[in-house]
């Protein structure tokens, strides 16, 4: 067992960045992703991290900087929410469009308007299709686990691509936990210094950026849609080999007590964690219930979801975030074109929930399972739910 | 002051990009290569010069080139200063390098002014040139807050109530002299000599120099294309375009023009002006030359000159 701190997933997810010898942190401060940046800011100023700490006067500019930086061969961070990842969108396209593996924080947040800084997922699913590779941590030990991850799995010459790793906002960039974490040495081992492919270096130049016009432009996209395709392979690679490290297992999701669960829940973050509890007290009172949670949301893992599945009959899929005016939220959209794709035909209905920091209680879910149970058996599907609105 | 033959023969802006004929941001480029003293990485906002020099799979840079997007040029140059710091302080890197952000008026004065003003804030060690040529010409000419009063533009056009742009143009050195700097300059490249030394000298400091350059648009100004530089000499001949620099907060007058040529004869070469000289419109061009005369008596006041 590795040793144990006590750590909100944002000094989780500082803390990772720390021991993961990043060069350049340009960053601008939002809630509730601040104390990331305040706990890297204190490593750089007290001279336990060595790294430039460009401290950028908007997110858009955090990103760009990253950008820039990363093209120079230096390991890269940026963290931010809600607002400022909506600020930084057209720059999240463009560190994507460069191959730049830069990794991001998200501690996710609500949009506004209104104005509301607690929990959901709405800023990273509003940027769902920007080609970065998404992870969404169930909690602190994850969040810390998977930055470590994320930017071995983006320098990885088959894909250099830039990672998201999510943290619901407030429930867990501000609770502390309990965090195994590895060693220094341990990390520097599992992840060497980046071994960039091509730099700007400006002793051998190169034009990075050009204008692409319609006779080329379209290559360029289909290279991005075959790396996120060839990180499959080294996210399995990495979670395998962190595995041996951290004794601590991971891949595209996590499945619990599925075996022979006649319905499930599917949801992303810390839900997750309320889900499989309450699960746990279903199962002893008979009933035949599970959980799978996505840890990779994109590139979306289709085949490890139609193996998770087994038997099930019925699935709730719980979405955080509103994908307004389309038939189903975001999550469940992809959950039906995979059952679709493989041939698949389950009875799945979509819950949003959680909207604006909302609680999802323990009773909620059971009622949610409850009701998956009734569709396994009525067939009733294809609507969506709201979770303890006053409609 | 540089010896013309002194400069480099080597041509690390090339021939075989596409911008306009006539264009003076292209002669810009060449002259700012001319002034590079080792090894330099050049970002460059969205506009002309970054659409029409890097066409893929072409580039006309031998230098490192960076474009990002529009109105970032300034926080990209500063992450790329930034990590060459920190790679040289850990040994993974071992050579100065001149980082040289590059962008038009649109660029500068409005969608980039914040991410300018962070990065001179922050003190980075870059150079930022501003290539203005008085609006978004890139786009098919719409008006900039570096267009000066009664232009005509395609989004400030010589309409029968509004005859042009009713705004005056920005100060964007002042701005910039505000964030304390250690140098800032206007240049022209009609005085080749006085930009090329200018790049070079804000090469050398150590932080940030910004440059604000006029950079003659035949197509969006609207005159002979042969007359570019002709166009720059003029702006500074009638006062219109003061060049001078402010190092450390000193202001200097580099070109004297104790004998000014008549606006009117700047004004005149230019489509864009056209519409002014309609006996309906004396009142706007009276405000532009009152306009040039305020300015030209406050900088060289600020210059400690006595015109």
């Amino acid at each position: 067992m590795g040793r144990v701190m006590g750590l909100t997933g944002n000094e989780a997810i500082a803390y990772a960045v720390k021991q993961c010898n990043v060069d350049v942190v340009a960053a601008y401060p939002i809630t509730p992703q601040t104390i990331m940046v305040e706990v890297i800011s204190e490593y750089v100023y007290n001279g336990e991290m060595d790294a430039e700490f460009v401290c950028v006067e908007s997110e858009h500019s955090a990103l760009s900087a990253c950008i820039g930086a990363s093209l120079t061969g230096a390991r890269v961070f940026t963290a931010t929410a809600s607002q400022g990842l909506a600020l930084m969108h057209e720059m999240l396209y463009i560190a994507s469009g460069l191959r730049c593996p830069i990794v991001m924080g998200v501690a996710n947040r609500a949009l506004s308007a209104p104005l509301n800084i607690h929990g959901d997922h709405s800023d990273m699913m509003g940027s769902r299709d920007c080609g970065w590779i998404q992870i969404y941590a169930e909690n602190s030990q994850e969040a810390y686990d998977w930055v470590i991850q994320a930017f071995k799995i983006a320098e990885d010459h088959r894909v250099l691509l830039p990672v998201s790793v999510n943290i619901d906002g407030f429930i867990l960039s501000h609770s502390m936990e309990r965090v195994e974490v590895l060693e220094d040495w341990e990390v520097s081992k599992f992840l060497p210094p980046r071994k960039p492919l091509i730099t700007i270096d400006p002793t051998k130049p190169i034009t990075v950026g050009a204008l692409c016009l319609p006779d080329y432009y379209f290559e360029m996209k289909f290279q991005q849609i075959q790396a996120l395709k060839e990180s499959f392979k080294v996210i399995s690679e990495v979670n395998a080999e962190y595995e041996t490290l951290a004794e601590r297992k991971y891949g595209f999701l996590e499945t619990y007590a599925m075996d022979d669960a006649e319905a499930a829940i599917i949801c992303l973050g810390s839900t997750a964690g309320t889900a499989k509890a309450v699960a746990a007290d279903l199962r002893s009172k008979g009933k035949k219930v599970g959980v799978i949670k996505p840890w990779v949301y994109r590139p979306f893992p289709e085949e490890e979801l139609v193996k998770a599945l087994g038997d099930v009959k019925a699935l709730a899929v719980l979405d955080k975030a509103c994908s307004f005016g389309a038939p189903f939220n975001a999550l469940c959209s992809d959950v039906i074109t995979t059952l679709y794709r493989y041939g698949k035909d389950l009875n799945v209905f979509n819950c949003l929930h959680g909207l604006g920091g909302r609680d999802i209680t323990p009773s909620d879910l059971k009622i949610i399972f409850d009701e998956a149970l009734e569709v396994a058996k009525t067939g009733k599907k294809g609507y969506v739910k709201y979770i303890g609105v006053r409609e | 002051m540089v010896r013309l033959q002194d400069l480099p023969t080597e041509e690390l802006f090339t021939s075989g990009h596409r911008l306009c004929a006539g264009c003076g941001a292209g002669t810009i480029m060449r002259m700012t290569m001319k002034a590079l003293r080792g090894p330099t990485v050049v970002v460059n906002a969205t506009g002309c010069v970054e659409v029409a020099s890097t066409i893929y799979p072409y580039t006309s840079w031998k230098v490192s080139w960076v474009h990002i997007a529009f109105e970032n040029t300034a926080a990209v140059a500063s992450g790329i200063e930034a990590a060459y710091k920190v790679l040289r302080r850990k040994g993974l890197w071992n050579k100065d390098v001149d980082v040289i952000a590059i962008a038009g008026d649109g660029g500068t004065f409005d969608i980039g002014i914040q991410a300018l003003s962070g990065a001179l804030e922050r003190g980075h060690d870059f150079l930022y040139i501003c290539y203005d040529n008085e609006a978004y010409m890139n786009t098919g000419i719409q008006r900039s807050g570096a267009t000066p009063h009664g232009a005509a533009t395609t989004t400030s056009p010589a309409g029968r109530k509004i005859p042009g742009k009713p705004e005056f143009k920005k100060d964007l050195i002042g701005i910039c002299v505000a964030h304390g700097i250690e140098y800032a300059a206007t240049a022209s490249p009609a005085y080749w000599n006085d930009y090329i030394t200018k790049v070079r000298k804000a090469l050398e400091v150590n932080g940030p120099a910004v440059i604000h350059v006029l950079a003659p648009c035949p197509v969006g100004m609207r005159f002979d294309p042969s007359k570019s530089i002709e166009f720059a000499r003029l702006a500074v001949q009638t006062r219109y375009w003061p060049v001078y620099e402010v190092e450390r907060g000193k202001y200097k007058l580099n070109i004297k023009v104790p004998q000014p040529k008549p606006l009117l004869e700047f004004l005149k070469m230019q489509g864009r002006f056209t519409h002014l000289f309609q006996p309906e419109a004396q009142r706007e061009l009276g405000e532009l030359q009152r306009w040039v005369d305020e300015n030209w008596r406050r900088i060289t006041a600020l210059c400690g000159e006595t015109t």
